[in-house]
């Protein structure tokens, strides 16, 4: 982790919620409490204001034009990506792909660099607790090649086995791709020992940071992944953006996935030849509003401190954790000890799909459902749970507001 | 918005001791159904005797809604006639989409009326009815909401 030396003052969250126009809602006569923030975060009147002003006074496209909006927006489009390589400590903006978001970025590097990777009989390895979107692109290429997925198992606490990884590494594994952050139990997975690991077998290490990068402080070459992926709209961007970091020595030896505009030097029908880094991977016209929001949003993290915003979440997710604890017949689904700021639950005798339509009622916006990681609810025995997932404008009397609500959607349904 | 409205005492009952749950191991017609955004499922064993729906059970997980809705149904259309059950699925059907149905006709079912005020839920009310379809059809392939 990225050493931050911030003064710890705690973060003003009366202030950071004038920020934030839609909790100003009110939903069924009640104030807006918003807990699906691992779903998709708000956006803060700073992201808003951005995107629109970029739209307003300085769209065009993007490394064309000589005219002057083609050269603003090349500007925010590229100091964009700047902010990016920053945000997480890449080496270069070289290593900075913009892409929709971290489903499209696992795709983009199971199809190009996997492919070239991955031959029959090769192994992928994955964890258990991982997002659809870190499983079904591998097997996608497990199918086209003929390789392997093999399953990182976890405890019933949603803790990934270490032994059992280090143990599934093997001669054909080529590559391990995982969560940093679980979004269906909040597992944080301690990220540089895993990626150690397989790094000392050659083996490509991919990382799902969508669930992470809005809570942790990430620093890409201190991790030492090849690749991590995260999508803005988890951290108070807009939707339709996100990132692919990868390493540039990586990157530089994959082939292009999507062919188009941006991504060539140079097209003739006797063949074309490929765009510098990063642009080779960035065909077509870009998600240039969405890049400027994901800078705002940036700004809007780094300006609130990470650091505070951790000791802040870490602060509801303990009080989530008593409070919903002390429910009877509540059970927490994913109990690790380092978690992100999430709880995940079952209520015996009461469906989850119901506590979400009672909670709504009073205003309260949870997830219900299998989270897209149906094997983590298979493991658990569960075919769904109730999810409260808390970001950097929640507080202490909405988890109680939750709490309050539970109590009563309990009583009036079991 | 009247919770209510939604969770009626009929249909909080029925989600709470639901009627014919289980399986008919001399079942005629058999089928399942998915909602695959809440992840529930259904398996329903029907016998038909001739025209007659002489006895169905329903197993699986689901919402207070959507076990409600499948032990209602199981109720209302025991020892009914296929053509019955098919008129019952279109009163029910078209009350839950707000098409406009006669609620004072279907008995018990009306409790279902609530569930046309909460579109997210309307799904969870209907699974039920269309693996009954899906059943009655002979259909092997599972029913899903999506």
């Amino acid at each position: 982790m990225a050493a931050v030396r911030e003064p710890l003052s705690p973060l003003d969250v009366a202030r950071i919620r004038a920020d934030f126009p839609v909790l100003l809602r009110r939903i069924n006569g009640h104030p807006l409490v918003y807990l699906d923030n691992a779903a998709s975060a708000q956006q803060p009147a700073a992201v808003i204001d951005a995107v629109a002003e970029y739209a307003r006074g300085h769209h065009a496209n993007v490394h064309r034009g000589v005219h002057t909006l083609s050269q603003e927006a090349t500007a925010l489009y590229e100091g964009a990506r700047e902010k990016a390589r920053h945000f997480v400590n890449a080496a270069s903006t070289a290593e900075i792909v913009f892409v929709r978001g971290t489903t499209e970025a696992i795709n983009l590097v199971a199809q190009s660099h996997g492919r070239a990777r991955i031959a029959a009989g090769d192994e992928i390895v994955v964890s258990q607790l991982e997002h659809h979107s870190n499983i079904v692109p591998w097997q996608l290429l497990a199918a086209q090649t003929g390789a392997r997925l093999s399953v990182v198992p976890i405890d019933r606490r949603g803790v990934v086995d270490y032994d059992a990884y280090r143990r599934l590494l093997g001669p054909r594994t080529r590559i391990v791709a995982l969560a940093h952050v679980s979004n269906a139990l909040g597992t944080v997975l301690p990220l540089a020992e895993y990626v150690g690991a397989a790094r000392e077998r050659g083996i490509t290490t991919v990382v799902d940071g969508a669930q992470a990068v809005p809570h942790l402080p990430v620093d890409v070459q201190e991790l030492g992944c090849d690749f991590y992926a995260f999508s803005a709209h988890k951290m108070y961007g807009p939707t339709g953006i996100g990132v692919l970091y990868g390493r540039e020595a990586v990157l530089a030896a994959m082939p292009p996935w999507q062919g188009g505009g941006d991504m060539i030097l140079t097209v003739s029908f006797q063949g074309s030849t490929w765009n510098h880094l990063p642009h080779r991977f960035e065909a077509g016209t870009p998600n240039v509003g969405g890049a400027v929001g994901l800078a705002a949003a940036i700004d809007y993290l780094e300006r609130a401190g990470r650091a505070r915003v951790a000791a802040h979440e870490q602060h509801l997710l303990d009080h989530a954790t008593a409070r919903l604890s002390a429910i009877d017949g509540l059970t927490l689904v994913g109990t690790a000890p380092v978690k992100s700021s999430l709880v995940s639950f079952a209520v015996e005798g009461v469906h989850p799909h119901d506590l979400g339509t009672v909670l709504d009622a009073r205003g309260i916006a949870v997830r219900t459902g299998h989270h897209c990681a149906m094997p983590v609810m298979e493991f658990f025995g569960v075919p769904a749970t109730t999810r409260a997932s808390f970001g950097l404008y929640n507080t202490r009397d909405e988890v109680d507001a939750l709490h309050d609500g539970l109590v009563d959607a309990i009583r009036m349904l079991r | 918005m009247d919770l209510r409205e939604l969770y009626r005492d009929v249909i909080v009952d029925h989600n709470r001791s639901p009627r014919n749950r289980g399986r008919l191991p001399r079942a005629t017609h058999h089928a399942e159904g998915n909602n695959p955004l809440c992840g529930d499922r259904l398996l329903l064993d029907v016998d038909v005797d001739g025209d007659v729906i002489r006895d169905l059970r329903f197993e699986g997980s689901g919402c207070a809604i959507s076990t409600a809705s499948a032990s209602l149904m199981s109720e209302a259309v025991k020892g009914r006639s296929r053509t019955e059950a098919a008129a019952l699925f279109d009163a029910v059907h078209g009350m839950l989409t707000g098409a406009g149905g006669a609620p004072e006709r279907l008995g018990k079912l009306a409790a279902l009326a609530g569930v046309a005020e909460f579109p997210a839920r309307v799904k969870c009310a209907t699974l039920a009815w269309h693996t009954l379809n899906a059943a009655l059809a002979g259909s092997a392939r599972p029913v899903t909401t999506e």
